[in-house]
């Protein structure tokens, strides 16, 4: 179990060690983080293949008591199963091929050590989460994580943008996280009747929960609740309508991070969530068809946004939001498998999408599709590299994306005809933008108001290629290597019907694409104005940010924060507090005037009081 | 169980060693403050040393009060100087010392009348020990007021208006006023109480430990309970702050200078929820049935309003006052559950935000001195020039948001814990301030720290040497020891809580038993 416990602290170690000895020696303290995460990676290889030799191995358990008191134990353990061994096994391998293209991305920036002192500590709590045996592990493991994000995205934190993005994630997430606890507490306080007796205990709450709801224990329409509520997480984690609103903001933290955590693993800790937990919602069919729309809406109508998206990081954002939602939706129609084969997929060829990406803003300091324009020629391997990410991404046939796409929309053929067609049509608007970001940046001529004072566009060093290489080898064979098989269920039968049609409607994609921003046959402009009201709607991204902006602005801000603000000030500080000092003050004023001094007015007074008394007398 | 240093007991080390430290700081000479300053730390060390070495061998299997010292004193009223721990108790006093260290530290940026400040700030810290250790409440009001006393001059002379761009919003002579006003009507209203307690109880003993085992074996009559318990907590609550009655804190924060905030806000506060959880709650167990779910709302209002208030503020002391304010509302809603888990986590959490809350203060001051100013959109980028203290700063708003890893989270937890089956509209609530928490947290973050550089900021420095890191190191340490390893502390703590609550909630028949292990010595001599 030693080595179980070094893929956890392996990476925690090296974050340890780089902010007290290395963080004013960055060669250290980028050796220290890959050796951390290395570690992690070969001993999860290590575990992986003692796990195909041997299946018995697994699940295996191991944990120590965090929290022990007469009334509460919380364990913090490892739990080694298919799901979380497959899943360390994405964290740590695709983490390790950003870990080092990053000693050449981040070359010579100011906070080098900060950054790689923050991106082991990720790889801690992304661990955390993935190999958690009980809920409060996960739920750390889960703000750890959020809090790296927002360090990462605000990494350069000069950068206004830059530090109100990440402000923005962390905000977004702790509304989602609102419910998430909400949800946590209350499993654990329906999965027994004295405080002795519950449990955050994954695998004790999976056999317990089925009998204590059979048995009459738990209230009948306590699950749905608590299902609604824990899947608030994932929609603010993996960035689902509406709490999607941080995800494109975070590309501006530095590309390696919007590589490893915006697309490859933290935003897919959402799905790996509904995955770890899927006995409480297979329990609740009505919230599995809520998380199935959720994720179809997401998937529809991000890839709508990354239509009219200029920025090369931003429409890869996107096409995140849109493939989380695929995932998404395959969790809500019941497939587990399905769902964690497109996560797989999907975090090496979008790691490579992003990588390659920020190749090409380290060649050009640019990041702009229409600024940049016929790299193809000037970063010949980036070019090619990103190619393969995008034929993957779009579903090309034969690439890895191509297989876990088609599990989904076989999936959804079999359980819902109209998220089988939304689930198409995302397919086509995926080819599509990824093939007109292709042909914009890659292909054309470059423009000659572009790269100006940076001189010509450079292809980037062995270090940063190979690791793209790397990933861009695992997205061409992703999906000859028997996932679905290694998470021990069936896979979907392979359906001739769904493949053709997506075939099609990808073709149609990529074809138009093609055709309108490289022949230029069909004019973009012509285009955005036939179809103005949709067009304005996509720029304006369907007014969702405006929308929260006005509310947090006006409403939290200036009504209700200031209307406390107002009667803090005014009616408690003002009327009671000084209210009472004053009516002190004036009592003692008022009171005064009895005791003057003065001798003759107390004579006045006293002979006033005698003419009254004798009055008195002699009125009788 | 008497444990001594050189002959000293050990809590009498702990207790007296300021008040050593201030006596002697009136004899040396004014133009020495060198001296004085060492004179002031070397104190407040032997105190932090005693009070770790007092939580360290805390023997949780015993339970009940322990390193116990008692000398009668006044036989005719039954008064006696009672010193004793539980683990409540003992982890306050850890608290209080951790704070009392780092806080002589931070004093050193104390410029003018550096004699007098320490005197009386050695005075405060000596006075708040006496609260935490004392078992006979003579002795406990006694020390109490020497807490609130010595707040006057340190705020009147040594702090700062609260302005907003040069516009005077709060003068610092309205601060403490209104301060020492606030508290001393708070303790008058909870004297009475006391008082009444001791007549009805028999007017024979003001030791704890002996009515305890009194009421345990013959309770007072619960309409008495019932009329006295909101003496005690209105009277100890005005200090917790309880809402409406909090208004004196944020502003007296913001005036006082920060060592005086920190020792405020991160200790002087936990006295008022101690002084609930300790004579209220556990001499009148009928009166705290019938009240605590009262309190429950008015601590909601605590969290959610004062969150929400400090959400409105700009000047960063009083964000980090109503953000106090707004916190103490999870110690009082722990305290209201009656539940051992959630009394465990207002314990933790007295703890952790006294923790917090001091190293907030202490960063805002460091802040302040270098600045001049603390009003928050003058300030901005302010991580170029002083990283660490940055770093330190973003780690506090962490820890006041709840994140894991730090010890607050652990606390917070505890309290939704042990009070979502007893109070669940009240957890909501009080996990809505969480978030709302975060909001204020992350704009003071972000204002203060991010951005770009600022020109007038230029000369800023940071923390630079080991001895200037310390206070802000040894804070964050404990910050994150308790955080990431809770596990011994709730162990303590819950060997206090829970036979504590087994007593308040199944009057008589455990009682007897529970406090029999936790016998005085005899009061005769």
């Amino acid at each position: 179990m030693v080595t179980a416990w070094l893929i956890l602290f392996a990476p925690l170690a090296a974050a340890i060690a780089i902010l007290l000895v290395a963080i004013h020696r960055p060669r250290l303290a980028s050796t220290l983080a890959i050796a951390g995460l290395g570690t992690s990676f070969a001993a999860t290889v290590w575990w992986f293949l003692q796990a195909l030799h041997q299946p018995m191995l697994l699940p295996s358990e191991t944990s120590v008591n965090w929290i022990s008191l007469p009334n509460l134990t919380i364990p913090f353990g490892i739990l080694l199963d298919q799901l979380s061994l497959l899943m360390a096994l994405v964290v740590t391998g695709v983490g390790s091929a950003i870990f080092i293209y990053s000693t050449g991305y981040m070359a010579g920036d100011a906070a080098y050590s900060r950054f790689f002192g923050v991106l082991s500590l990720f790889a801690f709590s992304m661990l955390t989460i993935v190999l958690s045996t009980n809920w409060i592990e996960l739920f750390m493991g889960w703000e750890l994580v959020g809090f790296c994000s927002y360090l990462l995205i605000g990494h350069w934190y000069a950068k206004p943008s830059a530090a109100d993005a990440g402000k923005k994630a962390f905000m977004v997430n702790r509304v989602a996280d609102f419910g998430f606890l909400l949800g946590i507490l209350a499993l654990w306080a329906a999965s027994g009747a004295t405080p002795a007796e519950r449990t955050f205990h994954f695998h004790t709450l999976q056999l317990r929960l089925p009998l204590l709801a059979h048995a009459g224990t738990i209230a009948a329409g306590t699950l749905p609740v608590i299902g609604v509520l824990i899947f608030c997480g994932p929609m603010g984690k993996s960035a689902q309508f509406p709490l999607h609103v941080w995800l494109p903001d975070a590309m501006e933290g530095p590309t390696p991070v919007s590589a490893l955590i915006h697309a490859a693993t933290m935003v897919a800790a959402g799905v790996y969530l509904l995955c770890r937990a899927f006995w409480l919602f297979e329990g609740v069919p009505q919230v599995l068809t809520l998380i199935a729309w959720v994720g179809g809406l997401t998937a529809f109508l991000s890839a709508g946004l990354a239509l009219v998206e200029n920025d090369l990081k931003r429409i890869l954002a996107y096409s995140t939001l849109s493939q989380l939602g695929y995932m998404v939706m395959a969790l809500g129609l019941g497939g587990r498998v399905a769902g964690m084969y497109h996560l797989t997929t999907h975090a090496f060829f979008k790691a490579l999408l992003f990588l390659a990406a920020g190749s090409v803003i380290h060649g050009t300091h640019e990041q702009d599709i229409h600024k940049l324009g016929g790299l193809w020629r000037s970063m010949r391997w980036t070019s090619l590299l990103f190619l393969i990410g995008a034929l993957a991404l779009a579903g090309f046939p034969g690439l890895s994306g191509f297989f876990s796409k088609e599990e989904i929309l076989v999936l959804a053929h079999e359980h819902s005809a109209p998220l089988y067609w939304i689930g198409t049509l995302t397919a086509g608007l995926t080819a599509f933008y990824i093939g007109r970001a292709w042909c914009v940046a890659f292909l054309g001529h470059p423009h000659a108001d572009s790269h100006s004072g940076h001189g010509a566009a450079h292809e980037s060093p062995p270090v940063m290629l190979i690791p793209l290489a790397l990933l861009a080898l695992l997205s061409l064979s992703a999906g000859y290597v028997g996932i679905p098989r290694f998470l021990g269920e069936h896979a979907e039968e392979f359906h001739w019907g769904v493949a053709i049609i997506s075939l099609i409607v990808v073709g149609l994609g990529l074809g138009l694409a093609w055709l309108i921003y490289y022949r230029r046959a069909i004019s973009a402009q012509q285009l955005a104005h036939a179809l103005a009201l949709p067009h304005t709607l996509l720029q304006h991204r369907y007014y969702i940010d405006d929308a929260y902006t006005w509310y947090v602005e006006t409403i939290q801000q200036r009504l209700i924060a200031g209307l406390c603000a107002w009667i803090e000030r005014a009616l408690i500080i003002g009327l009671f507090v000084n209210g009472i000092a004053w009516l002190t003050q004036t009592a003692g004023r008022v009171l005064r005037r009895l005791q003057t001094g003065v001798v003759q007015t107390y004579a006045l007074v006293f002979l006033l009081g005698i003419l009254a008394l004798l009055s008195r007398v002699f009125a009788w | 169980m008497v444990s001594a240093v050189l002959g000293v007991p050990l809590l009498v080390l702990i207790l007296l060693a300021p008040m050593a430290g201030a006596l002697m700081i009136a004899l040396l000479p004014e133009h020495r403050p060198a001296l004085i300053r060492r004179v002031a730390v070397t104190a407040a060390s032997l105190s932090l040393a005693g009070a770790v070495y007092a939580i360290l061998t805390y023997n949780t299997a015993a339970g009940g009060y322990q390193h116990e010292v008692c000398v009668p004193w006044i036989h005719s009223l039954g008064i006696g100087f009672h010193l004793g721990v539980d683990g409540i108790s003992v982890v306050l006093v850890l608290l209080h010392a951790l704070c009392a260290f780092t806080g002589v530290l931070i004093s050193y940026a104390i410029p003018q009348r550096v004699k007098e400040y320490f005197i009386f700030y050695l005075t405060l810290i000596t006075g708040v020990f006496g609260v935490f250790l004392s078992l006979d409440l003579f002795f406990f009001y006694f020390f109490y007021e020497m807490a609130v006393i010595p707040m006057y001059p340190l705020i009147g002379v040594w702090g700062s208006d609260v302005k907003e761009r040069g516009v005077v919003k709060f003068s610092k002579e309205y601060a403490t006023m209104k301060l020492t006003i606030y508290l001393t009507l708070g303790a008058v209203v909870a004297l009475v109480g006391l008082l009444w307690l001791y007549v009805s109880a028999g007017a024979t003993t003001f030791d704890l430990v002996a009515l305890q085992q009194q009421f345990a074996g013959s309770p007072l009559d619960p309409g008495l309970q019932r009329a006295i318990f909101p003496l005690l907590a209105i009277g100890f609550g005005v200090i917790a702050p309880m809402w409406p009655l909090h208004s004196w804190s944020p502003i007296g924060h913001a005036a006082a200078p920060s060592a005086v905030s920190m020792l405020h806000a991160g200790v002087l506060m936990k006295l008022g929820s101690y002084a609930i959880i300790r004579l209220a709650v556990g001499l009148l167990p009928a009166g705290a049935q019938t009240w605590l779910p009262w309190l429950a709302v008015v601590c909601v209002m605590n969290i959610v309003y004062g969150g929400l208030v400090a959400m409105a503020q700009r000047d960063l002391k009083l964000i980090i006052g109503y953000s106090s304010s707004s916190h103490m509302g999870y110690v009082l809603l722990g305290i209201a559950c009656l539940s051992p888990l959630a009394l465990n986590g207002a314990v933790l959490l007295m703890f952790a935000h006294g923790i917090m809350t001091a190293l907030a203060f202490a960063l805002v001051g460091h802040l302040y001195d270098q600045t001049h100013t603390r009003y928050l959109p003058d300030l901005g980028g302010l991580a170029h020039q002083a990283p660490f203290i940055a770093g330190c700063g973003v780690i506090a708003a962490m820890a006041s948001s709840g994140l894991p890893g730090l010890a607050n989270f652990v606390a917070e937890l505890l309290v939704f814990l042990g009070g979502w089956v007893v109070y669940p509209v009240q957890m909501i609530l009080g996990v809505l301030g969480v978030v709302i928490t975060a909001i204020y947290m992350l704009r003071l973050v972000r204002g203060t720290f991010f951005g770009p550089s600022k020109p007038v900021f230029a000369r800023v420095t940071d923390a630079t040497t080991a001895f200037a890191k310390l206070p802000y190191l040894v804070l964050i340490g404990a910050l994150l020891a308790v955080g990431c390893w809770p596990g011994p502390l709730t162990r303590i703590i819950a060997s206090a809580t829970e036979p504590f609550i087994q007593q308040a909630t199944q009057q008589p028949v455990r009682a007897a038993t529970l406090t029999s292990t936790t016998q005085p010595e005899s009061h005769s001599p």
